[in-house]
């Protein structure tokens, strides 16, 4: 789960991490009173907030020198996408934006915490190249990108913190500011079980400041259980309205482009699923991972959510039953597509728990059902099923 | 065979859970000696006749257990994790899903030094055919042989041990190391155990988008696996960028952790990669000569 730089900067201040006063504006008007009560003479910064990166080069942000510019470049965004190289060409709606009083910027650096896989431990990935997109510096200058792992008995070292300062040229001065500002970072990760925090830029100001400009954080779905205030923070605006249903019957779906709707148990399978799809021709319209233990109410909604999707040509249903059981999968497919009269053709691949069961429902359903033999015939029958209808 | 076989005592760790009671009796009619239960405030009770204790430690002293499988929910499972390595359990099986990742950044720092081999979370288990299966997996689909079978996904492998035994090729032991960012075993531990065991003969490798196992496990396989072939497959190919597929570790980030960079890895580590999911067996098949 994401959540928008308003919501970062408000996590991590708690944790002593420096940011700017801002404040939040859902209309025109209210950027014109955020800059009014922020004070001082300026400039301010205005910026839309929605979940994806690259929105200063797309026309997000904006520098402002008076109220009216604030009122005028709010009501410009407010309401409209935004298409930066991470929306997709469809954007994302801007809500809200936030006004944010400016600073005296020396140096732009950059700032990560996250997992590294390799070692097991969560790591700061820092760089003198901050404001920019960091998959970039990774990929053009290698040697750029500083790696300091976090022992998770102790936790992170004031040495650390002046090992990586020296390195990314911060004066003397204001590492003990950087050490507190790291430290600060890894107690909201840690206190958030967050996935991802990533300060770019990190500025230093004229003054020896060392402040989060911008501010993004990912957090562990897996421990969403155990933080009730972050889960709050979804902005349901952010996300598919299908991964949204999906959800709620605790179904993994992710929306894609294609016309093939895809359900699956198990996500390996789920994935592979929509490889042989495409390796028959033609692209998946969704990745669906019933999971395990699924009854047939859940089958039953994922199939609604597949089927309510206006692109699919055709369903490809694939199970390999383990602890999933194929008579229930059946009857739940029968259940829903009965609902739904059912227009688009059905290709059914099933092995494993039940199987003969299985299909027994299915062929005592009159329901019009491809059967398939394995993966492959299964991929090749949806795909021409699609193709003719 | 690596890891299991028929002398494996096993206790189950959440066995009066539904899905702990209903694996534990599928995998005792297998044939594997499930010899003890683990379920504080329960223990006294029994379950089919197999004991339950309070710890893993009374467990194990009262049985010899040398084996755990954990069913126990995600936001205890840790505990149950270093309970067994704990009480001296040489391999810790764990099945949960959904655990959070800085609960087994701890564990896995607690193990460091210990002599305990955690399997997954979140993975199948682990079956060496017609001697012990522990875990999840439907065991009718296995057959005895000398075949490796590693995998990060776990219907991914069933699929791939089907394809095997329907061309008649049995295997040897099978691995579900599990589909999460941190986990206790991974390829490259596997590969050595394969490597090491005369039973095997060669190995499927099976893969999926996200992190660099597969890369630094086609590495392995390019300087030590001289002699035996292994078939490999990465699921995602089609998968975008920045979405998380299922797994919590199946995502693609930062460019990082692409289905064609994995399988440019391992064909320039001489892995016979299978063009597709449903050729995981024949492409063995071939590999082998057969």
């Amino acid at each position: 789960m994401n959540i928008h730089e308003f919501q970062a900067k408000q996590i991590i201040a708690k944790y002593g991490v420096t940011t700017l006063r801002n404040a939040v504006a859902t209309s025109p008007d209210e950027a014109a009173q955020a800059v009014q009560q922020l004070g001082g003479s300026g400039p301010w910064v205005v910026k839309a907030q929605i979940h994806a990166g690259g929105r200063g080069k797309a026309g997000g942000v904006k520098l402002v020198k008076s109220a009216n510019e604030a009122r005028d470049f709010a009501k410009s965004i407010l309401g409209k996408p935004l298409v930066t190289h991470q929306t997709g060409p469809q954007g994302r709606v801007v809500h809200r934006v936030i006004v944010e009083e400016g600073c005296k910027i020396a140096r732009e650096l950059y700032l990560g915490l996250t997992l590294d896989r390799a070692t097991s431990l969560v790591t700061v990935i820092a760089s003198s190249e901050g404001g920019v997109e960091i998959e970039e510096v990774a990929e053009k200058t290698p040697e750029k990108i500083l790696r300091e792992p976090i022992n998770p008995v102790v936790g992170l070292q004031a040495f650390q913190a002046r090992k990586l300062g020296k390195a990314l040229g911060i004066p003397a001065a204001s590492l003990g500011k950087l050490a507190k500002f790291l430290s600060g970072l890894y107690e909201a990760y840690l206190a958030t079980d967050a996935a991802l925090v990533e300060i770019n830029p990190l500025v230093l100001t004229e003054g020896g400041d060392l402040v989060a400009l911008d501010a993004k954080m990912g957090f562990d779905d897996n421990a969403l259980f155990r933080h009730a205030d972050v889960r709050d923070m979804r902005d349901p605006n952010e996300e598919d309205p299908r991964e949204q249903q999906a959800q709620e019957h605790d179904l993994s779906y992710i929306a894609l482009e294609g016309t093939i709707g895809c359900m699956v148990n198990g996500a390996g399978l789920a994935m592979a699923t929509m490889d042989i799809v495409k390796y028959a021709g033609a692209e998946p319209a969704n990745f669906l991972d019933v999971g395990g233990g699924a009854s047939a109410e859940k089958v039953a909604a994922a199939f609604r959510i597949i089927l309510a999707d206006p692109s699919v040509k055709a369903v490809f249903i694939n199970i390999f039953g383990g602890i999933m059981r194929c008579d229930v999968l059946a009857t739940g497919v029968v259940t829903a597509a009965k609902e739904m009269k059912l227009t688009v053709p059905v290709v059914v691949r099933m092995e494993g728990t039940n199987v003969k069961e299985g299909k027994q429902i299915l062929a005592d359903s009159g329901l019009n059902i491809i059967t398939a033999s394995d993966m492959m015939d299964g991929a090749k029958k949806v795909v021409a099923a699609s193709k003719a209808a | 065979m690596i890891l299991v076989d028929k002398n494996t005592k096993v206790v189950t760790q959440g066995i009066t859970g539904a899905t702990g009671q209903f694996h534990t009796k599928a995998c005792k009619d297998y044939g594997t000696q499930m010899v003890a239960g683990v379920t504080p405030g329960k223990g006294g009770t029994d379950f089919e006749g197999i004991p339950i204790f309070d710890t893993v430690g009374e467990a194990r002293a009262k049985t010899g257990c040398n084996a755990s499988v954990i069913y126990v929910p995600p936001p205890f499972a840790a505990d149950a994790i270093m309970e067994a390595a704990d009480a001296g359990v040489e391999l810790v099986i764990c099945i949960t899903e959904g655990i959070p990742v800085l609960d087994m950044v701890k564990v896995k720092r607690f193990l460091a030094g210990k002599n305990t081999r955690l399997i997954g979370p979140n993975c199948p288990g682990v079956i060496t055919p017609e001697q012990c299966k522990i875990g999840i997996m439907p065991g009718y689909i296995h057959k005895a042989g000398k075949v490796g079978v590693v995998s990060r996904s776990g219907t991914l492998t069933y699929e791939a041990v089907h394809q095997l035994t329907q061309l008649g090729i049995g295997q040897s032991t099978c691995v579900g190391i599990g589909g999460d960012p941190v986990n206790g075993t991974g390829f490259i531990d596997v590969l050595e155990l394969y490597n090491a065991d005369p039973n095997t003969e060669a190995v499927i490798m099976i893969g999926e988008i996200g992190g660099s196992a597969e890369e630094e496990a086609a590495d392995y396989v390019k300087r030590e696996m001289k002699k035996k072939p292994v078939a490999g497959f990465i699921a995602g190919q089609t998968a975008p960028k920045g979405k998380r597929m299922g797994h919590a570790g199946a995502i693609i980030s930062g460019g990082k952790g692409t289905a064609a960079d994995k399988i440019e890895a391992m064909k320039a580590a001489g892995i016979h990669v299978s063009p597709s999911p449903a050729e995981l067996g024949s492409t063995l098949k071939a590999a082998l000569g057969k």
